[in-house]
């Protein structure tokens, strides 16, 4: 067959050769410096003090160097349930942020590419919120579901809300504000992926007897990964240590306390570095492991 | 989800009183255009004449204004995508690049819940040599392969029908006159109904059992590929599809086999049934290889038609023939194309001469010379094939 003429090799990219020059070492160098300071001492300080111990007859808040180990004991059995709840309220609103931003993301990149116009105005809608401090706006939040507000009482005329319920103060309010206000960082990567959306493998797909469903999990979704993951962790991780919507004095009450308001509470009331310190460690190794399971599992390096 | 069988043979297309119009634009206007089942129908035009589009309405990838599509006897015009027994394969191929090769070829049997489709897959791939790489990805591919997959995965399904869409646009030359063979081949042997949209004259015509030229939204000839060549309707026609010397006169005379028009002093004969207007001022035309170039007045003879003296104002020698521009008063430079018989060229630039060729190779255009369209050099064949070239060759030069 004719075919067998131009069978020859696949052309498979070889990586460039890479120069190697005394220039690039140069110019990380700031960035090194950048991280050695702020990043790896911080890091370096904050593992030595969760190994620290009381001293002996000393005051509260008075810790002296050591290798008490078991401080990350101590917090696990103490915090579990923040643990769960952090990451349990974490992932709900992840999920409930993708729900709201996949269809808006979709509108602005995909349906409104033709108006360039209609796609500013969105996308400054969806930054907007930036422009105003995160904590006046979960307040403002609070304000909206407290007792007695039209809301409240609306919700309790219908008797979807009992007579003695409250909104604030609830596992929905927490994550409420967790999904409200991290909804444009999930909404800014899936736009970024969405708007680069070749519309031709819609069409392809659509040829090959895919309705619109199939071609949406088929296709679109596979295509939009990178900004799927991308968008999910900028939520997800932030999400996780959150403390403020989860605190009793916006969303939260002493029921709905994260990690985050643990390790406020230890560090700021208590006086309990160590304990803190444990707790924060603890946090960002079980945020590194889940986070590289994610990414590992969503299979991102294939795209691109 | 339909679940069509296998198409054992191809449908024919059908498409009655077609007009798609966009803001600001009509795409096509009344299209009324019947392939029969199973031959390979080539729509050839220039860009923008709006080809594209009528494939797009006939994929269901465009919704027309007004005017229905029916494939194998049944109205498709409300039908979607999706559920039309038609397969394209993109001018861009449009493979998923997060598929390997073998699922973005099983990817219409298995939306079909065709049991074997792996298997089927791996025939197809087999078919176009290709199934060592079913594993690899869109991206880990050649052009030519990619352009291959892309068959491979429109032609597994055996739609009824075929559309391709300016398919081996992208290929190098010689690689695309491989896959024309293929293509033709593959088609003879699955007896689907091909529509292949292109711009390039040759594919056109070496490819296709029929040709329609499309012009600004509408269909200005149809026939087979000798048909249109030899006895082109329009000047559009004539220009579009090969090369023609095109004069415009008054007819002079009249009779049943033949009418004579006044060209530059000269009377020029055209057979009556080769001509579409028989009275009035007319447009009438020659091929340029059936010219003939004499050094002396040649001597009036039945059946042969004589436009001269004229004087030699450009040479090109192209190896298997050699172009000659001809200057004579009153007339647009005439082209000959002239066999290379001997060594070099017959006559040189300057030179005295008189073109002559055999009545019955005239032909007479339906265009009214009064308000027909002149034929815009720029947009022929031609030149669009050598702006590809060059825009090919700049971008392999930049890589």
């Amino acid at each position: 067959m004719a075919f067998a003429a131009f069978a020859s090799g696949t052309t498979q990219a070889e990586p460039a050769a890479r120069k190697r020059s005394p220039l690039a070492l140069i110019l990380l160098l700031p960035g090194v410096l950048y991280l050695l300071l702020f990043f790896l001492t911080p890091l370096v300080s904050l593992v030595l003090t969760s190994l620290q111990a009381p001293v002996e007859f000393g005051d509260v808040g008075q810790f002296e160097p050591a290798f008490e180990w078991q401080n990350y004991v101590a917090v696990v059995d103490a915090y579990w349930p923040h643990f769960l709840r952090s990451f349990g309220y974490a992932i709900a609103a992840t999920f409930f942020a993708l729900l709201i931003s996949y269809p808006l993301a979709y509108f602005i990149g995909v349906k409104a590419r033709a108006r360039p116009m209609l796609q500013a105005l969105m996308l400054t809608l969806v930054i907007a919120p930036f422009f105003i401090s995160f904590l006046l706006r979960t307040l403002a939040w609070k304000q909206l579901m407290s007792d007695d507000t039209p809301l409240v009482l609306g919700l309790k005329t219908l008797g979807i809300l009992g007579a003695n319920d409250h909104l604030t103060g609830t596992a929905f309010s927490v994550i409420f504000g967790l999904t409200y206000n991290f909804i444009p960082f999930m909404t800014l990567p899936l736009y970024t992926t969405l708007e680069r959306l070749d519309l031709r493998y819609l069409e392809a797909s659509s040829d090959l007897y895919a309705n619109s469903a199939t071609t949406f999990w088929k296709v679109t979704v596979p295509l939009s990964m990178p900004g799927i993951v991308s968008g999910t962790l900028l939520t997800f991780i932030p999400a996780s240590g959150d403390y403020i919507n989860a605190s009793s004095s916006f969303l939260g009450s002493s029921s709905t306390s994260m990690v985050g308001n643990v390790i406020e509470a230890n560090f700021i009331d208590l006086l309990n570095y160590p304990e803190a310190a444990a707790l924060s460690v603890l946090l960002m190794g079980i945020i590194l492991v889940l986070v590289s399971a994610y990414v590992k599992r969503s299979g991102t390096e294939d795209l691109v | 989800m339909v679940k069509q069988e296998f198409a054992s043979a191809g449908a024919d297309l059908e498409l009655v009183g077609l007009h798609k119009r966009f803001p600001g634009f009509t795409a096509i206007e009344d299209l009324n255009l019947t392939i029969p089942a199973g031959s390979f129908f080539a729509l050839l035009g220039p860009s923008g004449c709006g080809k594209t589009t009528t494939l797009r309405l006939v994929a269901g990838l465009e919704e027309p204004t007004s005017g229905s599509i029916l494939i194998g006897g049944k109205d498709v015009t409300s039908i979607k995508s999706f559920q039309r027994p038609v397969n394209t394969v993109f001018q861009s191929y449009a493979l998923f690049p997060h598929m390997s090769i073998l699922e973005n070829v099983a990817f219409g049997l298995k939306r079909r819940k065709v049991p074997d489709a792996l298997t089927r897959a791996h025939d197809v791939l087999k078919l176009v040599e290709l199934d060592h790489l079913a594993a690899r990805k869109p991206a880990q591919l050649s052009g030519g392969q990619q352009q291959r997959v892309a068959l491979a995965r429109a032609v597994v399904n055996r739609p009824a029908l075929l559309l391709l869409d300016e398919p081996l646009g992208a290929l190098d030359l010689k690689l695309r006159r491989q896959m024309q063979l293929e293509l033709k081949s593959i088609q003879s042997e699955v007896g689907l109904t091909f529509l292949h949209v292109t711009h390039d004259q040759e594919e056109a015509m070496t490819m296709a059992d029929t040709v329609a030229v499309m012009n600004k939204g509408a269909i200005e000839q149809m026939g087979a590929p000798e048909e249109l060549y030899e006895l082109p309707r329009t000047a559009f026609v004539a220009n579009f599809l090969g090369q023609s010397n095109l004069f415009t006169g008054h007819v002079t005379a009249s009779s049943d086999a033949s009418i004579v028009v006044k060209v530059a002093q000269n009377s020029i004969e055209v057979p009556r049934r080769r001509a579409q207007r028989h009275a009035g001022d007319v447009t009438i035309g020659v091929r340029p290889e059936k010219l003939m170039l004499h050094t002396e007045a040649p001597s009036p003879q039945a059946g042969r038609n004589i436009l001269g003296p004229g004087r030699v104002v450009d040479v090109s020698f192209s190896g298997v023939s050699t172009q000659y521009l001809i200057a004579i008063a009153g007339l647009r430079d005439i082209v000959v194309f002239a066999q290379n018989m001997v060594f070099g060229p017959v006559v040189q630039v300057g030179a005295q001469v008189w073109v002559a060729w055999a009545t019955e190779h005239g032909f007479g255009l339906a265009d009214d010379p009064a308000v027909g369209p002149r034929f815009d050099a720029d947009t022929d064949t031609h030149a669009i094939a050598v702006q590809t070239q060059d825009e090919l060759a700049a971008e392999l030069e930049a890589l």
